[in-house]
């Protein structure tokens, strides 16, 4: 009850016309940004600190919010529509996403994304409400060695975008994982395979790699076919709206994804990307039709779309709870906080009342605003692909070498964009799937950081994975997901 | 809406009447424009002391147009490469600290400091050492009959290799009679990971900059066991090294450099704009407000006190093995 009477005075806040006002430049800016590449939430939040300094704090974070939730929508459009994915957590949209917005089913991929968004935004909103700190709590019991098991859970994702060929598809895993090496080693702070490229020090950015093979890569691809074969794309087929078949499979993975992506972005390491796999796997498990995924399954862009927004609530509760911050945005936020001499910690809901429940009451209201704003959108969005295809094609390329650039100013990051987008275009060419390569390269450096923390604090005692409940259950449904789908088909076999 | 534009009126009213109040006499040998090279993200150390000194050259006019530009990598080497090898159309300056001093010698980079000229030294932040309030190890000298003990049973989470933290956690070991290389040190990326490596239990201390743990060893989920600095932090019961009988004061600093190309002029109007920042109120109260602490020093010290720490954390990261 108390949390209620709080929450309702943080929609007094809220809804005042200023700080609507401000949320409403917060949700449209935010949608801008996660539409271009290379330009992120957090840069903009930081390049918005110094002009907030007038104003009042809770005006100031209930903007910000608007700009975060706002990004994670806009992220979706570029992904479905373009093939380019903005930031690292709407890769996995991309996959059908894409093949949906090439059917003439662009619309609706973006619909069920603006919708799935709304409704996971809205139930992780509501978990931050009231389970945060208990949440937070939980979280923490998370050690290295868990960590690794939910990585290896993860990983086991490549199972369900292998493709036809199992050499082909492992061919791929092993490159993302080699591509995964580039860079300072951490916990020795060894250079690995730079080539003495100073710019190689941080390793290769996933955006541009996912960028390079999906959208070059792609792109070159279909020009190099054109005179052969004219695969013929569509702006929109048939209605613009969802069926009542595309409710029908869309509730359930939207649901699902909320429920991966909040916990596993309220974990201190956790990530958006991981939740965005794993819904991606549940719901070709689950799914009666997984041959579609890969070709434009609904499923596939309504789960990942929901738990990338979900997680990006999650993000929030280590934050508010304990002033942890674990994403690049929610650093600069707590950056934020301390500009104002808010020091979020334990005690930010007891002494900043206000601030607190107002920055929850704006995110309800700026996820309305978002969906409001995005719904009618789709139908625009997609004349997109109405553009005459040269056009078309000409600015995909112009448009993911200029994210490419923007993402670190350097002039690197576009000759390995290209260079990528060649070997991707290769890749196509002898039909070796793309996204287990993806899959590697986010989540092999991860693994391997915890795997050697793990082992670090261990003093190299390898039965840490075992010893401790958390990891050895993840580690046992892992193995029982790489296994049974094996039994089951040696069983069905005459 | 009339809030909205009324309140957006007001920032730009502030901005014009903050221009308008540049001090005529200084008006010739003022820089025009200065753009500020941060060496990492944004919201890092070294982007948040660009953005504050951005500020206060704005609000007082001294260089009323200052742009901040970040070029992250490499602890800050690709951005000192960049720095140094470009031809900036107008003056520029790069933020430089601790870290960077590191992560040269660590990527062993063809660009170094002395390829820069110092213009100050700005500020400074001191490392804490922390354990789970439930910890078994009460003050420093339980850590150091810890390590003494079996240093691989300590396990330290802290910042990245050449970094503060770890320089630091070396340096410490050494003066208490332990191998460097014997400690047991695994490294996070930031201090948001550290603090939940400790606060969940997995590390036994935690080792980043004091502000990192400020509000949990404020609401009694850590202790601190010993601050780096040779002062305790102003309002913080908690000891210097020196006063719990570790002979050591590591500070982590950061300052900002100019490039060896631009004129004579321009370098000196560039620090006659800082000197006057660092002695300002609106400078106070951005250290003020971020927890740090003033460690102004003019070009020539800060250029003596830039070639002695290379030397020491060359030798402190030698000792720990790194190089």
């Amino acid at each position: 009850m108390e949390t209620m009477n709080a929450l309702l005075h943080g929609f007094s806040v809220a809804t005042t016309i200023g700080n609507l006002g401000w949320c409403f430049l917060g949700v449209v800016l935010g949608t801008a940004i996660g539409v271009l590449p290379g330009i992120g939430p957090a840069l903009t939040v930081a390049l918005l600190l110094p002009v907030t300094y007038g104003m009042e704090p809770a005006s100031a974070f209930i903007m910000f919010a608007g700009i975060y939730y706002g990004a994670m929508y806009g992220g979706s459009t570029t992904s479905i529509l373009l093939n380019t994915p903005g930031e690292s957590a709407s890769i996995v949209t991309a996959l059908d996403g894409h093949a949906m917005a090439r059917k003439g089913r662009g619309a609706q991929a973006l619909a069920t994304a603006a919708i799935g968004s709304f409704v996971a935004g809205t139930i992780a909103t509501a978990a931050l409400t009231f389970v945060a700190p208990l949440m937070v709590k939980l979280a923490l019991l998370f050690g290295p060695a868990d960590y690794f098991a939910l990585m290896v859970l993860a990983l086991t994702t490549v199972t369900a975008v292998l493709g036809n060929s199992l050499s082909r598809g492992l061919a791929s895993l092993l490159f993302g994982l080699a591509l995964g090496l580039v860079g300072i080693d951490l916990q020795t702070g060894q250079a690995r395979f730079t080539l003495g490229i100073p710019e190689l020090l941080d390793g290769i950015d996933v955006v541009v790699v996912a960028v390079g093979l999906f959208a070059v890569g792609e792109t070159l691809y279909t020009l190099a076919r054109h005179r052969y074969e004219n695969e013929e794309i569509y702006a929109l087929n048939g209605s613009k709206w969802m069926s009542r078949e595309d409710w029908r499979r869309s509730w359930k993975p939207w649901l699902r994804g909320t429920a991966l992506g909040f916990p596993i972005g309220a974990l201190p390491a956790g990530g958006s990307e991981i939740p965005t796999f794993l819904s991606y796997l549940t719901e070709k498990r689950l799914s009666k039709h997984p041959e579609e995924f890969g070709n434009g399954a609904i499923e596939a862009v309504a789960g990942p779309e929901a738990a990338n927004n979900a997680s990006a609530a999650g993000v929030l509760a280590p934050l508010l709870a304990l002033g942890l911050p674990t994403s690049a945005t929610a650093a600069i936020m707590l950056a934020a906080f301390q500009q104002y001499g808010i020091q979020p910690g334990p005690t930010l809901f007891d002494k900043e009342p206000e601030l607190v429940w107002g920055l929850i009451a704006s995110l309800y209201i700026g996820n309305l605003m978002l969906l409001v704003l995005n719904l009618p959108l789709a139908g625009v969005w997609v004349k997109i692909l109405a553009v005459p295809r040269p056009w078309l094609y000409a600015g995909i390329l112009l448009f993911a070498t200029m994210g490419a650039y923007t993402l670190n100013n350097n002039i690197t990051d576009v000759v390995l964009l290209w260079i990528i987008g060649i070997i991707g275009f290769g890749m196509r060419c002898y039909d070796i799937p793309i996204a287990p390569c993806i899959v590697g390269l986010i989540l092999g450096p991860l693994a391997e950081q915890q795997f050697r923390r793990a082992l670090t604090i261990s003093q190299g005692d390898a039965t840490v994975f075992f010893t401790q409940p958390l990891s050895l259950s993840l580690l046992i449904v892992a193995a029982l997901l790489v296994v049974l789908p094996m039994i089951l088909r040696q069983r069905s076999k005459p | 809406m009339t809030t909205i534009t009324r309140r957006a009126f007001a920032v730009l009213m502030a901005g014009a009447i903050s221009l308008a109040a540049i001090p005529a006499a200084q008006a010739e040998e003022m820089l025009p424009s200065l753009e500020l090279l941060a060496p990492s993200s944004p919201c890092s150390g070294y982007d948040q002391l660009a953005r504050a000194v951005q500020g206060v050259l704005q609000a007082r006019g001294t260089i009323p147009a200052v742009e901040v530009t970040n070029v992250a990598g490499g602890g800050g080497t690709v951005g000192l490469s960049q720095f140094v090898t470009s031809r900036p159309r107008k003056t520029s300056a790069l933020i430089v600290g601790f870290a960077l001093v590191g992560g040269v010698l660590t990527t062993q980079s063809a660009v170094t400091l002395e390829n820069v000229t110092p213009v100050a030294r700005l500020m400074g932040d001191v490392d804490a050492i922390v354990v789970p309030a439930n910890s078994d190890i009460q003050t420093l000298d339980d850590l150091i009959a810890k390590l003494k003990e079996a240093p691989g049973d300590v396990s330290w989470a802290g910042g990245s290799i050449g970094g503060v933290d770890h320089v630091t956690a070396g340096l410490f070991a050494k003066t208490v009679g332990v191998d460097p290389t014997a400690i047991n040190y695994v490294v996070h990326a930031g201090g948001g990971e550290v603090l939940a490596s400790v606060l969940g239990g997995h590390a036994t201390v935690g080792i980043s900059g004091y502000e990192e743990f400020r509000a949990q060893v404020e609401a009694g989920d850590l202790r601190a066991l010993a601050v780096s600095g040779a002062e305790r932090i102003e309002g913080v019961d908690v000891p210097t090294f020196t006063e719990a009988g570790v002979d050591l004061v590591v500070q982590n600093w950061r300052g900002i450099v100019a490039n060896p190309k631009a004129k004579e002029a321009d370098i000196e109007a560039l620090n006659a704009a800082i000197a006057d920042m660092a002695t300002s109120p609106e400078w106070a109260d951005a250290l003020k407000t971020r927890g740090w602490i003033d460690s102004y020093q003019p070009a020539e010290e800060f250029g003596t006190f830039l070639n002695d720490e290379t030397t020491r954390i060359g030798q402190a990261l030698k000792d720990a093995g790194v190089l």
